[in-house]
């Protein structure tokens, strides 16, 4: 597993170094800088020397550093850099250079207690900040024998992300369902790809240990009650069937994954989603749609080459969604190609604004009513260029919010809370659809000669 | 020693030149930030301290405060000093060792963890300074409070030091009992560190059979860690071998949901050692590992994978695998939604299944197109993956989406798509037509790399269908002062050479080329002197001029072998018999395909026991990448499927039967999972495993669903685990209690019936023993 974890800055000086086996030495950390920071030609998060790998992932300014001997689970360590930059935040609020150098010592007590041989240990932040702590008076509490074993149960036990003691006077629960929808359009105006990454995620301010009963509008769960056969679950579905469900008011979810705390068996077995939750907030679930995706946003990009000197754009834009929705924030980004020399646009609302370092033109709506559409005009004049090289016309990328509005149809059914002091509790729960990556391709149609 | 304004001098220079600067100079502008940022006076800032200075500055601070500092405050600050300077000032502060190992026995667990550190790190260069720190951990590990207990462990066993490592056995044996899990889990891990330090004295000692007791321990947390320790002593030994029957294995997936996802990962990778001894054993744990794959852990779920794809080798019936095979394809698609490093990850595992599993991912490919934003090792990964699941039917989309990124930036990426086209046209001969139509056009763009990349796809699709496509060759040619790689060179040569019949002016080309001949690189060469003879061949009155000066250069003025060789290879052809020759250049070319990246099937058997390792990023056999790394075979039982190899590597892996001379030695290991030592290191995992009994008492005769199968399994293990718990005891007993219902009548579960067995051995075998030697 892994031999030890070493921190970086830009610049290459190591800020952090722990080794966790014999054979992670010091002089490791320069092979890393000269290796990887400081070469251009590096494109893989993972590079093998001999027999020593550095996996590595970048994080704000720093660089997170795994090095393994022999073949070691990759996932596992990347997964773990990740867990570490999620507890950095949770301790720091922000995990950057600055972060690192002023808790030195918090950052090796933590690595000391997450790593052990290099093998990750328990990794949640409420169980770690029991007992590792950024003012270092807390850790006065530790040194009574009974609090400690209170501790260590709670760091191997089965329910190791919940400490058992906890009191609210009001219990709530918050739901937010967050939508990722990713559209890839082709220049001819087919949908290449268009599919839904969901987030679940639950803020719990709920007394004792109480378990938690979620259910969604999944079509495998509306439609087939008793579906507890493992073969028949997935196949033979025919298309036309699936579309009916969906228009009677269910979503197929392709996929799903859970955090720790929900009960994989039950799910399995007869798709109820049961959990103990972690105090606060945490990620309940992802999932992934793909069938009847909702787009939002509908782009006609029209975009045309006059000669070598001019560029002409005329991009409109419609709202898909109900007329009482809207949507904020929305932001169009439209290229430009690399030799503009200026630009000039005139929008139907918004603002919109020629950015020379991204060569982009950025379009922005603040509020987007639901069946509105808006249409921008805009024009970019061209230098000559001694070489003419061919633009690789990046898409036009779209990104905006929309509340109360999922992409790809999913309801929150209901959620219960079972507690042994049987509280009445408050739910809540919101939807919002973000853009992922909106991406839609356009063709350009050339004029050979510029007008006269 | 140098003076603070050097200092600051180079620590403007552009960094990353470290080889130039000491390092001790480079730190000292920073280590003033650091160690004086927070609490600097102003004279301190002002100038930068020699080494020396700043050691004598802090060990003068860590002594103050005196008794008057009742919470430690002014030390705890020095020592926070002292850890920050640790990594940045080139061991300077070793010289504060004696000081920190004072503090050391202070009432305050936060200075402790400080002092330890340091131990930790400087011992190996003062063993004789750090050993004064040894009876300190050695109380510490008696403490009252198991935090400090296992912090002491933890500690000591990472001192690779040898006094260290001796002092650490006895205690450890009574750690390994002791009240606490949170001490028994560190004390696992400790075996798996001494054993690294010094493997011999712990395979002389009883500790690994005691880990292996351990495995009986009630907390999930604690056997997951003693997973972990063993497979790491197993990969680091040729000696050992491990193997977990059965009940065990049954027991271990049944306590996954109460581990944490690292446990998780680790009981899975444990369970690669579990050999299945019938097909519905296989399957009853496939289906029961399959809720992990929704686990929002990578690591799980791809370590879920590698053993349900594991598995999926002891499995008979087609319906199972297909029906498991389509478990897999969702959870590897939503990694896709996971930060790059890890999609990558899971793309090239993807790519591993695929070749063994073609099933697996069959309708997904949209969904592996490119982002314009992906970083480009996920981008290129895309790329393979998209090749390889692009049918006939598909294949219209897919031209589109390459030409598409054809136009890209990124040069690397674009050679690829272009390359990628040319493939898919070798690969699915039907769409041939389009796939050229598309690489014309992206000829005609006139972009140099792009007209090199594809003018050598275009050879291979000559290639491929002789006499189908050469309407094209003019297009091609038309391009020819485009190109200056010599792969595209070599390739356009080898055209011109070919078709030297079809193309008006091939001598004049070939003579422009023929010009530059002592220029070209070993690879042009070559292709000229082939081209040169071909063209003699064809056209013999324009060829006898060319071909006696070419023939000339590559025998007479050339310092390459493989030239010189080949040049009179043709020059004896083509005096001896022209016919003959005639025959042998112009005949017909063995077939090419597309596919020839396919791994082997013995480097895809390995590579797929290994799903989600480094390896797998590699896709190449283990041990040419790391070479201390220890083979993982499929291991032959009654259950394994083989598919028929052709090239008869599988011969040496055919099953052999049980022996009946089970070591009687074993009896007194009752655990779930045995590690047994041997002296001898030959043979470490080739006798084959007997049968084992599968105990079910709970399910009822007739029950003919894998669905109700899964859960009265489930529940009885739930329930002989607690029970088995509950009455065992670490330390004492003799045995005969371990295995799970030993000594009486044992049913084998299968689908629909249910089978007396009589166990073959009394004893070792009966407790559900393992292997061995």
């Amino acid at each position: 597993m892994l031999s030890g974890i070493l921190i970086f800055n830009q610049k290459g000086e190591n800020l952090i170094f722990r080794a966790f086996r014999s054979d992670c030495r010091p002089r490791l950390a320069d092979i890393f800088r000269i290796q990887v920071i400081s070469n251009p030609q590096v494109r893989s998060p993972i590079l093998t020397l001999g027999s020593t790998t550095f996996s590595h992932v970048k994080h704000e300014n720093i660089y997170l550093v795994a090095v393994t001997k022999s073949n070691a689970n990759a996932a596992l360590v990347f997964e773990f850099l990740y867990r570490l930059i999620v507890l950095g935040k949770s301790y720091f609020g922000k995990f950057d250079e600055e972060a690192v150098k002023n808790n030195f010592v918090l950052i090796y007590e933590l690595l000391d207690e997450i790593l052990d041989f290099g093998y990750p240990q328990n990794t949640d932040p409420d169980t770690l900040k029991m007992y590792i702590t950024t003012e270092g008076v807390k850790s006065a509490i530790t040194n009574n024998p009974t609090d400690s074993s209170r501790i260590t149960q709670q760091a191997t036990g089965a329910l190791s992300w919940r400490r058992s003691d906890i009191k609210y006077r009001k219990n709530e629960a918050f739901v937010d369902v967050i939508e990722d929808v990713n559209l890839l359009m082709s220049a001819t105006g087919t949908v290449l790809r268009a599919d839904v990454n969901g987030q679940i995620v639950m803020r719990a301010y709920l007394t004792g240990t109480p378990e938690c009963k979620f259910g969604l509008n999944d079509r495998l769960l509306l439609d087939s009650p008793d579906a507890s056969s493992a073969n028949n679950r997935k196949g033979g579905t025919s298309g036309a069937n699936k579309t009916t469900r969906a228009a009677a008011g269910s979503v197929t979810l392709e996929d799903c994954q859970f955090h720790q705390c929900v009960k994989l068996g039950r799910f399995d077995a007869d798709r109820i989603i049961s959990f103990v939750p972690p105090d606060g907030e945490f990620e309940l679930m992802r999932y992934r749609a793909t069938e009847n995706v909702n787009l939002p946003f509908k782009v006609h990009p029209i975009v045309r080459e006059i000669g070598t000197t001019k560029v002409e754009y005329s991009i409109a834009i419609k709202a898909n969604y109900g007329s009482k929705l809207f949507a904020s924030n929305v932001i169009v980004r439209i290229p430009t190609p690399l030799n503009t020399a200026k630009t000039t646009e005139r929008t139907s609302q918004g603002r919109a604004k020629y950015e020379p370092e991204h060569n982009n033109i950025v379009w922005k709506i603040p509020r987007f009513s639901g069946q509105s559409e808006y249409v921008l005009n805009a024009e970019a004049t061209l230098t000559s260029m001694t070489h003419q090289k061919a633009w690789s016309r990046p898409p036009i990328n779209l990104s905006f919010s929309i509340l109360m509005f999922t992409s790809s149809g999913l309801l929150v059914r209901y959620l219960k809370v079972f507690e042994k002091n049987n509280y009445s509790s408050v739910k809540w729960v919101r939807y919002m659809t973000r853009a992922g990556s909106y991406e839609i391709r356009y063709d350009t149609y050339t004029h050979p000669y510029p007008q006269i | 020693m140098s003076s603070g304004g050097d200092a600051k001098l180079f620590a403007r220079l552009p960094f990353l030149t470290p080889c130039l600067l000491r390092p001790d100079i480079l730190y000292t502008c920073f280590l003033m930030f650091i160690a004086f940022g927070p609490y600097a006076s102003p004279s301190s800032l002002r100038f930068a301290r020699t080494s020396q200075g700043k050691v004598a500055e802090l060990r003068q601070e860590l002594n103050s405060g005196g008794k008057k500092d009742k919470n430690y405050s002014a030390k705890k600050i020095a020592l926070k000093k002292i850890v920050a300077n640790m990594t940045m000032s080139n061991n300077d502060m070793v010289a504060l060792f004696p000081d920190v190992i004072d503090c050391m026995n202070l009432p305050s667990l936060e200075i402790k963890k400080m002092c330890f550190l340091f131990l930790v790190n400087y011992s190996r260069m003062k063993p004789e300074v750090a050993m004064k720190a040894l009876s300190i951990l050695v109380d510490d590990m008696a403490d009252d409070n198991p935090l400090v207990r296992a912090l002491a462990l933890r500690t000591i066993s990472y001192v690779h030091v040898r006094e260290f490592v001796e002092a650490t056995f006895q205690p450890l044996k009574r750690l390994m009992q002791d009240s606490d899990p949170y001490v028994r889990k560190t004390a696992a891990f400790c075996v798996a560190k001494l054993y690294e330090h010094d493997k011999k004295t712990v395979e002389n000692s009883d500790l690994i059979d005691r880990l292996n007791k351990m495995l009986k321990d009630e907390n999930p947390t604690v056997v997951s860690s003693v997973l972990a320790s063993l497979v790491d002593i197993w990969g680091r030994s040729e000696s050992i071998s491990l193997t977990i029957d059965y009940v065990s294995a049954s027991k271990l997936v049944s306590i996954l949901p109460d581990c944490s996802e690292w446990g998780q990962s680790y009981i899975l990778e444990a369970l690669m050692s579990y050999v299945p001894q019938d097909n519905a054993e296989a399957l009853l744990l496939a289906e029961r590992i399959a809720p992990r794959l929704s686990h929002s852990n990578s690591a799980v779920v791809l370590t879920a994978c590698r053993v349900i794809l594991y598995l999926m080798n002891y499995i008979a019936e087609e319906k199972h695998i297909t029906s498991l095979c389509r478990k897999l394809s969702p959870p590897l698609v939503t990694l896709l939604s996971k930060p790059p490093e890890v999609q990558y990850l899971a793309l090239r595992n993807a790519i591993l299944i695929l070749q063994k599993r073609p099933e697996v991912l069959r309708n997904d490919i949209r969904v592996f197109f490119c982002n314009y934003n992906d970083p480009i090792y996920v981008k290129v990964t895309k790329l393979e993956l998209m090749f390889m699941l692009t049918t006939k039917d598909n294949i219209s989309v897919v031209l589109a989406e390459l030409r598409e990124y054809a136009t890209e930036i990124d040069v690397h990426f674009v050679r690829k798509a272009v390359r990628a086209i040319g493939k898919l046209a070798i690969k699915i001969e039907s769409a041939a037509k389009q796939c050229i139509d598309t690489l014309l056009e992206l000829v005609d763009a006139k972009i140099p790399y792009i007209v090199q990349e594809a003018t050598v796809v275009i050879r291979n699709i000559f290639r491929k269908y002789p006499n189908q496509y050469e309407s094209i060759i003019s297009h091609v040619i038309s391009n020819i002062d485009d190109l200056d790689e010599p792969e595209a060179k070599a390739a356009i040569i080898w055209i011109i050479g070919q078709y030297a019949d079809r193309i008006e002016n091939s001598d004049g080309l070939l003579q422009d080329y023929l010009a530059t001949f002592h220029d070209e690189t070993i690879e042009v060469q070559l292709a000229l002197l082939t081209a040169t003879v071909k063209f003699f061949i064809q056209r013999p009155t324009k060829g006898q001029q060319l071909v006696p000066q070419v023939l000339k250069w590559c025998t007479e003025e050339t310092d390459d072998p493989d030239l010189r060789d080949r040049g009179y290879m043709y020059w004896r052809l083509l005096s001896t018999d022209p016919a003959t020759a005639k025959q042998v250049v112009m005949g017909q070319k063995p077939p090419i395909t597309a596919e020839s990246e396919k791994l082997d099937p013995r480097t895809l058997e390995e590579l797929c026991l290994n799903v989600g390792t480094l390896a797998t990023v590699y896709l190449k056999p283990i041990h040419q990448v790391f070479r201390a790394a220890r083979p993982r075979r499929l291991q032959p039982s009654p259950a394994l499927q083989r598919p028929r190899i052709e090239d008869g590597t599988g011969t040496m892996l055919e099953y052999n039967p049980p022996s009946a001379s089970m070591p009687a030695a074993s009896t007194s290991n009752s655990g779930l999972a045995t590690i047994t030592t041997t002296g001898n290191p030959i043979s470490p995992v080739n006798a084959a495993p007997p049968t084992f009994p599968v105990p079910v008492g709970s399910v009822a005769p007739g029950t003919n669903t894998s669905a109700e199968a899964l859960s009265a399994a489930d529940s009885y293990f739930n329930n002989i685990g607690s029970q088995q718990m509950a009455s065992m005891d670490i330390g004492g007993r003799d045995d005969g209690v371990g295995g799970g219902g030993a000594l009486q009548t044992q049913y084998v579960v299968t689908q629909n019936q249910q089978q007396a067995y009589q166990p073959q051995f009394a004893g070792g075998a009966a407790t559900g023993e393992l292997l061995l030697l």
